[in-house]
């Protein structure tokens, strides 16, 4: 399986995103954002980091870069294409899958471990796997997800919401809710469930030293369900 | 052809950095603040002269870049 992670300027977790998805067997390939042509790809990732400094909204700057008409043609002809934390911001910019991500409604940058709910598996990143509930590390300041009340319809309508954020038995309330998201929204698809956006970091859980090992459950899955 | 323009938060949008700018205020002693809510400003210098067609273009700049319109809306204040 072959996955290209797109690094921008700013960008900080595209390295580790690189471990992350060889660890589990991808041949990854780094991709510029100054390149126009996506190297032949099962998976992007937009990894995550502070692209063009956040400058004006975060990810607005990275969604217009060069690469990303190549990414979108990818995600609009059914290529999988995840977006980890500044990467679903510049998903949301780029208008694949819907709804912004506002300022953290407490306004205090967020760095810790949540737990979050598998609300759909019918697709290929959460097909499979067994558990319900999984401890990623979040770290964001701007993650606060929005839509439009229609919006929300739509996607509610679609099963769009791919996690939640919850407790560590799956319940979703809003003390279980670290930055104000709409319905504790901490990652959504597109329609076609082949682009998703999320806030938590799974590449930061792949390993007993680092915090944790949900991250390995999610790429051992994902590259199960992509062969 | 310098215009000015002004991004905003639409009206059902948490603005939680003008919810403290507003307690803040409070807390000086400006009691009588409603609400307050921030917003952006942007000067453009272009080479157009033609007023509408500046217009146009910069309205084209703020759909496609200065303004997300799931959350805000675009403004232009000034233009000479």
């Amino acid at each position: 399986m072959k996955s290209s992670v797109i690094t921008f300027p700013g960008s900080n977790c595209d390295r580790d995103i690189d471990v992350a998805l060889k660890k589990f067997g991808f041949k990854n390939k780094m991709v510029w954002h100054a390149d126009a042509e996506l190297p032949k790809s099962d998976l992007v990732v937009l990894p995550g980091g502070f692209s063009y400094g956040d400058y004006l909204r975060c990810g607005s700057m990275a969604s217009k870069s060069k690469i990303m008409q190549s990414v979108i043609n990818f995600a609009n002809s059914g290529g999988m294409v995840m977006g980890i934390c500044n990467g679903f911001q510049i998903l949301v910019e780029t208008g694949l899958v819907p709804g912004v991500l506002l300022r953290n409604k407490y306004l205090e940058f967020i760095c810790k471990n949540v737990f979050v709910k598998i609300n759909d598996k019918k697709n290929k990143y959460f097909k499979n796997v067994d558990n319900e509930v999984l401890e990623f590390h979040i770290a964001h300041n701007e993650g606060n997800y929005f839509c439009t009340n229609d919006q929300l319809k739509e996607i509610e309508d679609n099963n769009q919401i791919a996690i939640n954020y919850c407790n560590e038995n799956g319940k979703i309330e809003d003390q279980f809710n670290p930055n104000g998201s709409i319905k504790n929204i901490a990652g959504i698809f597109n329609k076609e469930k082949n682009v998703l956006g999320m806030m938590p970091h799974p590449e930061r859980m792949i390993d007993t030293s680092l915090s944790g090992e949900d991250g390995s459950l999610f790429f051992k899955n994902l590259i199960n369900n992509l062969k | 052809m310098k215009i000015s323009v002004i991004i905003t938060l639409k009206k059902d949008v948490l603005d939680p950095q003008g919810k403290v700018i507003h307690q803040t205020l409070d807390g000086m002693g400006f009691e009588d603040v409603n609400e307050v809510r921030q917003g952006k400003y942007f000067e453009i210098d272009t080479k157009e002269t033609d007023n509408d067609k500046a217009k146009t273009k910069v309205e084209e700049m703020c759909k496609k870049l200065l303004a997300n319109l799931v959350i805000e809306n675009y403004k232009i204040i000034d233009l000479k």
